[in-house]
C-alpha cells in the first residue's frame, strides 16, 4: 500500500496540492480524476518522487520513500509520464531492455532477456521488436512504454494520462491491458485520467481532486453518481446504466 | 556499417598516412633503424597518426555525449561554446603565468571548458522554446561571445599571434614530445564506454532516468567533465577541429540508432577514419605543402552538416 500523508506542493505562493491524504490499495486500479489544474499530475509526480514535496511524506509499504535508495524504489514503483518527448532512436526491444536497468544497470543477463521477451509477448510487440520508436504510431509507442514498465517488474505502475493523443480503439486497448495487469499479474495501477468514463468503466477506486485538495475518495460506484460529480466538476451530469457500466453523459449538460 | 569494415578502413588509412608526406619514406627504409627516414618516421609520422586517431575518436565521442545529454542532435563542442571556452581558458592561462607550462594551460583551460559547457547546459534548461535548430544557434552565439572576449583580451595583451595557433587545428606541428597529452583521451573513452548505458538513459530525460533509479544530475556532470577533458586535450595539442563532434555521431545514429553501448565503437572508429581522410587529402592536394586540418574538416564537414540539416526536422 502507498500511503500519502499531508502532502503539499507550492508553485510560487500558490498551493497546487494541499495537505493531501490518500491510500493507494494493492491489487487495484485507482484513477485520479478532476478538472484541469486540480493537481493530479503533481500529486502523481510527488508519489513517484519525480518531484519533491514541500511538506508531508509518502510511505511505500510502511517505509518512507524519502529514505529509500532510488534504485530500490525503481524496482518497486514505475512511473510513465505523459510527455515522453523522445527523439532518441531506439528499437522497441532496446527500450524495453532499459526497463531492466534498475536490476542489471543495462548489461542484460539471461534472466533479463527472458523478462524482456515476456513483456514484449504480453504487449503483442514481438513481431515489431526491431522497429525504431520514431517509426511507430502513438498507440504502438504507448504499448512499448508499458512493455518497458512490465519489464521493470514493479508492483506499482503509475501512469500520467496514458490515453493522451490516442484514438478510441487504442485507448480501449491500453485500458484493457492495464486491467489485465491488475487481474492477471497482481499489479497495482494508479492512473491519471481525463475521460471520466474510462475511469468509471475500468477502475476499482477513484480519487477526485479539485483545486489541490481531495474532494472524493472511494470505490468507483460510490463516486460515479450525479451528486458527487457535481461536487467535483460543477456540472450536472446524468448517469446511464449500460449493462455493468455506468456512463456519464456530460456532453450536453 | 559493420565494425570490421571500419576497423579495416582505419588500418589501411593509417598505413597510408604513415607513408604520405613531404619526405618520401618507404617501408623498406625502416629496416635500417638508424636511417634518417626511420628517425622522421618515429618523431613525426607515428605521433601524427596517433594524434589523428585519438583526436578523431575523442572529438566524435565528445559530440556524442553532448548530443545525448542535451537531447539535441545539433549540439556539439563546436555548437555549444565548449571549443571557444577552452580557447578563453588558454588565453587566461597565458596571461596568468608568463610562461605557462602545458600542465598549467591544461588545468586552466579544462576549468574553462567545463564551466562553459555547464553554462550552456544551464541556458538550455531555461529555454522554453526547444527547437532543434534554435538551440545550437544559441550555442553558437554563446561561443561567439566567448570568442570575442578572448580576442579582445588577446589584442590588449598582444598575444593575438599566439592565440591564432589554437584557432586552426593543425597536425603538421605534431611531433614526439608535443602530443602526449592526447593520451588522456584513452581512459576517457574507456570510462565513456562503461557509462554508455547510463548516458543513453540520461538522454531520455530527467523523469525517465529517475523512474529507472538513475542519479540523473550526477551522470550529466560526469558527461560534461569527460567532454571538457577531451576537448581541452585536443585543442591544446592540435587546435580547434570544428564539426567533427557534430557530424560523426549523427551519421552513426542514422544507421545504428542511439543505443550508446552499441554505437560508441562505430562513432570512435568513424571519427578516426574521417579525420584520417581529411588529413591525407590535406597533405596531398597542394603537395608538398599542407592544408590545415581545421580547414579541410571545416569544408567537408560543413557540407555534410548542411546535408543533415536539409534532411529535414523529422529526423532531428
Amino acid at each position: 500500500m502507498i500511503q500519502v500523508r499531508e502532502l503539499t506542493k507550492f508553485y510560487g505562493r500558490k498551493a497546487v496540492v494541499e495537505k493531501v491524504n490518500v491510500n493507494i490499495h494493492r491489487g487495484k486500479i485507482t484513477s485520479f480524476i478532476g478538472p484541469n489544474g486540480a493537481g493530479k499530475s503533481t500529486l502523481l509526480s510527488m508519489v513517484s518522487r519525480l518531484m519533491d514535496a514541500d511538506t508531508g511524506e509518502v510511505l511505500l509499504d510502511k517505509s518512507k520513500v524519502k529514505d529509500m535508495k532510488s534504485n530500490d524504489f525503481a524496482k518497486r514503483v514505475a512511473i510513465l509520464k505523459q510527455s515522453n518527448f523522445m527523439n532518441v532512436k531506439l528499437t522497441i526491444r532496446e527500450l524495453v531492455g532499459f526497463g531492466r536497468f534498475p536490476h542489471c544497470k543495462g548489461r542484460l543477463h539471461e534472466e533479463d532477456e527472458r523478462m524482456v521477451d515476456q513483456a514484449l509477448e504480453y504487449m503483442g510487440l514481438m513481431d515489431m521488436q526491431e522497429a525504431y520508436l520514431d517509426e511507430l504510431s502513438g498507440g504502438q509507442r504507448q504499448r512499448a512504454f508499458i512493455a518497458m514498465t512490465i519489464a521493470q517488474d514493479t508492483d506499482y505502475i503509475l501512469l500520467d494520462e496514458p490515453l493522451n493523443n490516442l484514438d478510441m480503439k487504442h485507448s480501449v486497448q491500453i485500458m484493457k491491458i492495464l486491467r489485465q495487469l491488475v487481474d492477471d499479474l497482481g499489479k497495482t495501477v494508479v492512473i491519471v485520467l481525463h475521460d471520466i468514463n474510462f475511469a468509471s468503466v475500468y477502475s476499482d477506486r477513484i480519487v477526485a481532486l479539485k483545486e489541490g485538495r481531495i474532494v472524493k475518495d472511494g470505490p468507483t460506484n460510490d463516486i460515479i453518481n450525479s451528486e458527487s460529480l457535481r461536487e467535483i466538476y460543477d456540472m450536472d451530469i446524468p448517469i446511464q446504466q449500460m449493462k455493468n457500466c455506468r456512463i456519464c453523459v456530460y456532453f450536453n449538460s | 556499417m559493420k565494425k570490421r569494415y571500419l576497423i579495416t578502413a582505419v588500418i589501411l588509412l593509417s598505413f597510408l598516412s604513415l607513408f604520405v608526406g613531404a619526405i618520401r619514406i618507404s617501408p623498406a627504409d625502416l629496416l635500417d633503424l638508424r636511417s634518417e627516414e626511420t628517425e622522421i618516421f618515429l618523431i613525426s609520422r607515428v605521433p601524427r597518426l596517433v594524434a589523428i586517431l585519438l583526436a578523431g575518436a575523442g572529438m566524435s565521442i565528445a559530440g556524442l555525449i553532448m548530443q545525448q545529454l542535451s537531447r539535441n542532435k545539433f549540439v556539439s563542442p563546436t555548437t555549444a561554446g565548449t571549443l571557444d571556452a577552452t580557447r578563453l581558458g588558454i588565453l587566461v592561462s597565458m596571461l596568468m603565468f608568463t610562461n605557462a607550462t602545458l600542465f598549467e594551460k591544461m588545468a586552466v583551460s579544462f576549468a574553462f571548458a567545463l564551466l562553459g559547457t555547464f553554462l550552456f547546459m544551464q541556458i538550455l534548461d531555461r529555454i522554453k522554446f526547444k527547437d532543434a535548430i534554435f538551440i545550437p544557434l544559441v550555442g553558437l552565439m554563446f561561443g561567439n561571445i566567448l570568442s570575442s572576449i578572448t580576442t579582445f583580451f588577446a589584442f590588449k595583451a598582444n598575444v593575438i599571434q599566439n592565440m591564432s595557433a589554437w584557432l586552426q587545428g593543425d597536425f603538421s606541428m605534431i611531433m614526439k614530445g608535443r602530443y602526449e597529452l592526447l593520451y588522456i583521451s584513452i581512459p576517457v573513452l574507456i570510462i565513456t564506454y562503461l557509462y554508455a548505458n547510463r548516458f543513453t538513459v540520461a538522454g531520455m530525460g530527467e523523469d525517465f532516468s529517475k523512474n529507472l533509479g538513475l542519479a540523473y544530475k550526477r551522470i550529466v556532470n560526469i558527461g560534461l567533465i569527460l567532454v571538457a577533458l577531451i576537448t581541452t586535450t585536443v585543442v591544446l595539442t592540435v587546435g580547434m577541429i570544428p564539426f567533427l563532434g557534430l557530424i560523426i555521431p549523427n551519421i552513426v545514429s542514422i544507421f545504428k540508432g542511439d543505443h550508446l553501448q552499441k554505437t560508441l565503437p562505430h562513432t570512435a572508429l568513424l571519427g578516426a577514419i574521417f579525420l584520417l581522410v581529411c588529413d591525407i587529402l590535406g597533405r596531398v592536394i597542394i603537395f608538398p605543402y599542407e592544408i590545415s586540418i581545421s580547414l579541410m574538416v571545416g569544408v567537408i564537414g560543413s557540407g555534410i552538416f548542411l546535408y543533415l540539416l536539409f534532411r529535414g526536422k523529422a529526423y532531428a
